[in-house]
């Protein structure tokens, strides 16, 4: 029973993660129709300017307090917002309208930019971080196990929920959220009705990349080991999460998170840790083929 | 007025790159002595790049206008003259081919990297078969590489076959793994079919990473057994029964090397033969049309699942072929050798050479690969400009560097279709 | 009277809540031609592609009476199995292979007789077969049909670069050269002048001399009392006619369907408005089936 809690509190955590990145997919997917296949590295991105804010802070003496945290979360947001606009701008925009498979190829060779960017100017050991936020609250103990809520794990939460909300807002109550969904329905009416539809795409992907910053920051403070090739794997999870959750659907997107989170969390603590990739994978395959609208898609019907 | 508006963009350029490269570039994180991050400074590494961006930038718009790289489709100068010589260029370049090895000047080196690009044009003509004339996109293909390898490797080590019956079998279980993951996932459409096939390439090196007992997880697989000729082994000992011995040569090391080069251009030429047959054969056409538009295929009474599994097997048994090939050259496999990047690799090269060409392929894998050869000494360098040269090249031409498609049968002369009009595939 | 070639039997379609068809039935003679009417949203595309085996039918029977062979249930059918059995089809928005030439289109639609003629591939990669020999028979069936649809020298160009009016013949060589018992026209007049109107005509009269027999759906009215040998009109989902040319035109059901919305016009529904005004008017198509 306490291991299941500890296993519920981890994997839901690790789950906020994994919706973070998502929702930067599903934006994308949903506006453009493609997958963004850097996203994952613009996620690991996120996490070395994290990295580099908080040693920056902590020479300068102003790290540690939750001020210094917001610190390190704004640097990274900016810059790895600065990626996002910049990806857009040399894989995507001068694509525009042409083959479908370019800006796929042309963003895969991006993503191997940004790893072997990273791994040339960061070099490619892995970095592991002082932990800045030690400790957690004592849930439950059981039998000698002592289930903790560490403060990581709330922050990871606290902040996630709190980014979604501010998020939510953005893209439902502002023009620019307006503009979004518009070009989402119809990108050639909508830039006959006066919308920058150029302009929209970029701030897109500069939002997608900000939410990706935000989970790079979470996943250096929570697990304090990153390396340039971290962005691979959880971007494929993520995209998994978003595809679980019904492409396009940005509540889909988190909830797709969570539960990826969480299968792969409780898969690691009773089966396997081997193989918690697997699970992952196998839940990708499977929800395309049995559930290829996610759980909060919509259908689409045939046309002939 | 030019210059102004050059020097406006370049000094945008510049900022950005300043905010990009700033903080990863000039602020290294290293692990210090004590084992706690520490940063380094680099300002003039950033400050080289940044300059770098700003020059750049400002030539780009000076000599070329705002606009002056933009995707182009149309047959440029370039694919112009490639199709004028096509005819000349493809035999010209099987007879360098043939008699790369009596080259004088060609020594080992030259030929481990012939073999290295022979490799990467098979597999790029094999996943040509999926991508280039069925349109479905696979980001997988390195799994039927890997099954191929393995295939071999297992096959060698636990029942003693020899190379040349395990050739054909590692070919048709590639295939037979090709139908199986394929089946579930064809009536997948364009994004999602490629998601689903990356997740299944990686399925199978994770099962072959940890499956220990059976592949030796990552320590792989050492000691698999060398091809011989014909039953005459290659041994440096020479004498009675080994291949220097039989034709009366001097024992060299070279003789491998040279048979397994010529081994690999015969498995990439019969690729290319089979392909060339079949696209102009029922079922290759229905390949195209099905890349075309796939509903109308249907009306017409084609089996759209068969046809895509034929395509998805026969594109699956030549990596099979490729991988037990890879196996026994190197001697020694590990799943290090079949990840993601393999598949992004082979894809690329596809998609540049142009969708459904088989010289653009071959010029691809010639390019990719023995280009990115000169970066070798600088290993993490090599892929960075890997990556930045798909960029590049997908930017100015998203339809590969042949962009044509030749028609499979005419009744007059067979010319060359536009790109534009030819599809890519929904799934 | 001949025989019928299509038989429908009470043919319900339903997606969801809605009902798009509702116990449709009529037949189709053999070696007539018989167009498929009615005001747009009456169901007559979720028919169609009922018939061609794109939609499974929710209820009813769909059987093909091909000359000298047993009737066939074409709503059990696998939709690649349609064609087999003899039923073609062409598409309102032309569907053809545009990065292939149009002899490559018209040899595709001979997919499974060449097909079967290699050896299923192995024989033919191996030269072994007699794929030769049935590669010119099937060339010279796309010859005769391109010269039927006067598009003989247009063979070694891409589909997708011929005009419009082109393209559409191109498709209709392309479902004949399945060779089928039935062809199936989803609005082949659409977006044609006049002239390639009569022309239109003229071809549908010549395939159906040749013993093939049509259905087709068609908004050009002109074409329709023309050509059509039996009509069939349908409204909401529901037959409300089935007759000849002339029985129909006279039909009160019909005139109200196609007319009468005048008078209920707060009722009708928005994408149906524009019908009256363009069939009242005489001849023209208007909007697109959803």
């Amino acid at each position: 029973m306490a291991y299941a809690l500890q296993q519920l509190i981890n994997g839901i955590s690790l789950g906020m993660i994994y919706g973070l990145i998502a929702v930067g997919y599903t934006m994308v997917y949903g506006i453009i129709g493609m997958i963004n296949f850097a996203h994952g590295d613009v996620f690991m991105i996120g996490a070395f300017l994290s990295l580099i804010a908080v040693l920056l802070l902590s020479m300068g003496g102003v790290m540690g307090g939750p001020a210094g945290i917001i610190l390190v979360l704004l640097l990274s947001v900016v810059i790895t917002g600065v990626y996002g606009w910049a990806i857009e701008r040399i894989a995507y925009r001068p694509l525009r309208g042409s083959f479908r498979l370019a800006p796929l190829i042309s963003a895969i060779g991006l993503s191997i930019v940004l790893q072997n960017f990273v791994q040339v100017s960061q070099g490619a050991r892995v970095k592991p971080m002082e932990t800045l936020v030690p400790g957690g609250i004592e849930v439950m103990r059981e039998e000698g196990f002592v289930v903790q809520f560490a403060y990581t794990q709330m922050m990871i939460i606290g902040v996630t929920l709190a980014v979604l909300a501010v998020f939510t807002i953005l893209v439902t109550r502002t023009p620019l959220g307006r503009a979004m969904r518009a070009c989402e329905q119809d990108r050639k009416m909508a830039s006959l009705l006066g919308i920058d539809t150029d302009k929209t795409i970029s701030l897109t992907f500069v939002i997608g990349a900000a939410l990706a910053s935000v989970a790079g920051t979470m996943y250096l403070l929570r697990y304090g080991v990153i390396d340039f090739y971290i962005g691979f794997l959880a971007g494929v999870k993520a995209f998994t999460a978003a595809v679980l959750g019904g492409i396009g659907s940005l509540p889909g997107a988190v909830l797709g998170g969570l539960l990826i989170g969480l299968i792969e969390t409780f898969w690691s603590a009773y089966f396997s840790v081997q193989y918690k990739d697997v699970a992952a994978f196998s839940i990708l395959v499977l929800t395309l083929i049995f559930l290829p609208t996610g759980l909060l898609g919509r259908q689409e019907v045939e046309k002939v | 007025m030019r210059l102004q508006l050059a020097l406006k963009d370049a000094l945008v350029g510049a900022v950005v790159a300043a905010l990009l490269f700033v903080p990863l570039v000039a602020l290294r994180t290293d692990v210090g002595s004590t084992g706690a991050l520490t940063l380094r400074y680099r300002w003039t590494d950033a400050a080289i790049l940044i300059g770098l961006v700003f020059i750049g930038r400002l030539a780009l718009v000076l000599w070329m206008g705002r606009d002056g790289l933009r995707p182009s489709t149309s047959a440029g100068p370039w694919t112009l003259r490639l199709q004028r010589l096509g005819k000349l260029a493809a035999p010209a370049f099987l007879a360098v081919a043939l008699v790369l090895p009596a080259i004088p000047g060609i020594d080992r080196y030259w030929l481990d990297l012939g073999i290295l690009v022979l490799t990467y044009v098979m597999l790029g003509w094999g996943l040509n078969i999926v991508v280039g004339l069925a349109g479905l996109l696979d980001l997988g293909y390195v799994a039927f590489y890997a099954v191929g390898a393995y295939s071999y490797a297992l096959l060698a080590q636990y029942f003693g076959l020899s190379f040349w019956v395990c050739l054909p079998l590692a070919g048709v279980l590639a295939a037979f793994w090709g139908i199986l993951l394929g089946f579930p996932v064809l009536r997948l459409r364009g994004d999602y079919l490629a998601i689903v096939t990356l997740a299944f390439g990686e399925i199978i090196r994770v099962v072959l990473l940890n499956w220990v007992s059976l592949t030796g997880g990552p320590n792989g697989i050492s000691g698999i057994p060398r091809p011989s000729f014909f039953g005459l082994p290659f041994s440096m000992a020479g004498g009675e029964g080994t291949f220097a011995g039989f034709f009366g040569l001097e024992p060299s090391s070279t003789h491998r090397v040279i048979f397994l080069y010529y081994l690999i251009l015969a498995l990439a030429l019969l690729t290319n033969w089979v392909t060339i047959r079949l696209r102009r054969q029922p079922l290759g056409r229905a390949w195209e049309a099905l890349r075309e538009d796939e509903i109308a295929c249907r009306a017409l009474g084609i089996n759209v699942t068969v046809t895509k599994l034929t395509a998805f097997a026969l594109g699956a048994m030549f990596g099979g072929f490729a991988g037990a090939f890879f196996a026994t050259r190197q001697a020694f496999i590990s799943p290090e050798s079949f990840t993601f990047i393999e598949s992004a690799i082979i894809l690329a090269i596809v998609v540049l050479g142009g969708l459904g060409s088989q010289i653009g392929v071959a010029i691809a894998a010639l390019a990719l690969i023995g280009g990115t050869e000169i970066f070798r000494d600088l290993q993490e360098w090599r892929m960075l400009v890997f990556g930045g040269a798909m960029v590049v090249i997908m930017v100015l031409r998203p339809r590969g560097l042949v962009g044509t498609r030749t028609p499979s049968i005419a009744l007059g002369k067979r010319r060359a279709i536009d790109g534009k009009l030819v599809g890519e595939g929904h799934g | 009277m001949s025989r019928p070639i299509l038989e429908v039997q009470g043919l319900t379609m339903r997606f969801g809540g809605l009902t798009a068809v509702s116990g449709v039935s009529f037949a189709a003679r053999s070696g007539e031609i018989t167009a498929l009417i009615g005001p747009n949203g009456a169901g007559k595309t979720t028919l169609f592609n009922c018939v061609t085996g794109f939609y499974r039918p929710s209820e009813g029977i769909i059987r093909l009476h091909k000359p000298g062979e047993p009737p066939t249930e074409l709503q059990r059918l696998a939709g690649h199995r349609i064609a087999r059995a003899g039923v073609a089809r062409t598409f309102q928005n032309i569907r053809l292979f545009p990065g292939m030439t149009a002899l490559e289109n018209l040899l595709i639609a001979q997919h499974n007789r060449l097909m079967a003629s290699t050896g299923w591939g192995i024989g033919a990669v191996l030269g072994l077969s007699g794929y030769p020999r049935a590669e010119r028979q099937a060339v010279e069936l796309a010859k005769r049909w391109l010269t039927a649809t006067d598009l003989m020298d247009r063979a070694d160009d891409p589909a997708g670069a011929l005009p419009y009016g082109q393209q559409r013949r191109l498709e209709i060589a392309r479902a004949m050269c399945t060779e089928p018992a039935l062809l199936c026209l989803d609005e082949p007049a659409a977006g044609l002048n006049p002239r390639e109107s009569d022309e239109l005509a003229r071809l549908l009269l010549d395939i159906r001399a040749e013993g093939t027999s049509i259905l087709l759906i068609e908004h050009d009215m002109g074409v329709v009392m023309r050509i059509s040998d039996r009509v069939v009109v349908l409204d909401h989902g529901v037959l409300i006619a089935d007759g000849t040319p002339a029985e129909v035109r006279r039909n009160a059901k019909v005139i109200a369907a196609y007319l009468g919305e005048d008078e209920e016009e707060v009722a009708a529904a928005d994408d149906r408005r524009a019908m009256p005004q363009a069939s009242a008017a005489g001849l023209n198509r208007s909007g697109s089936n959803p």
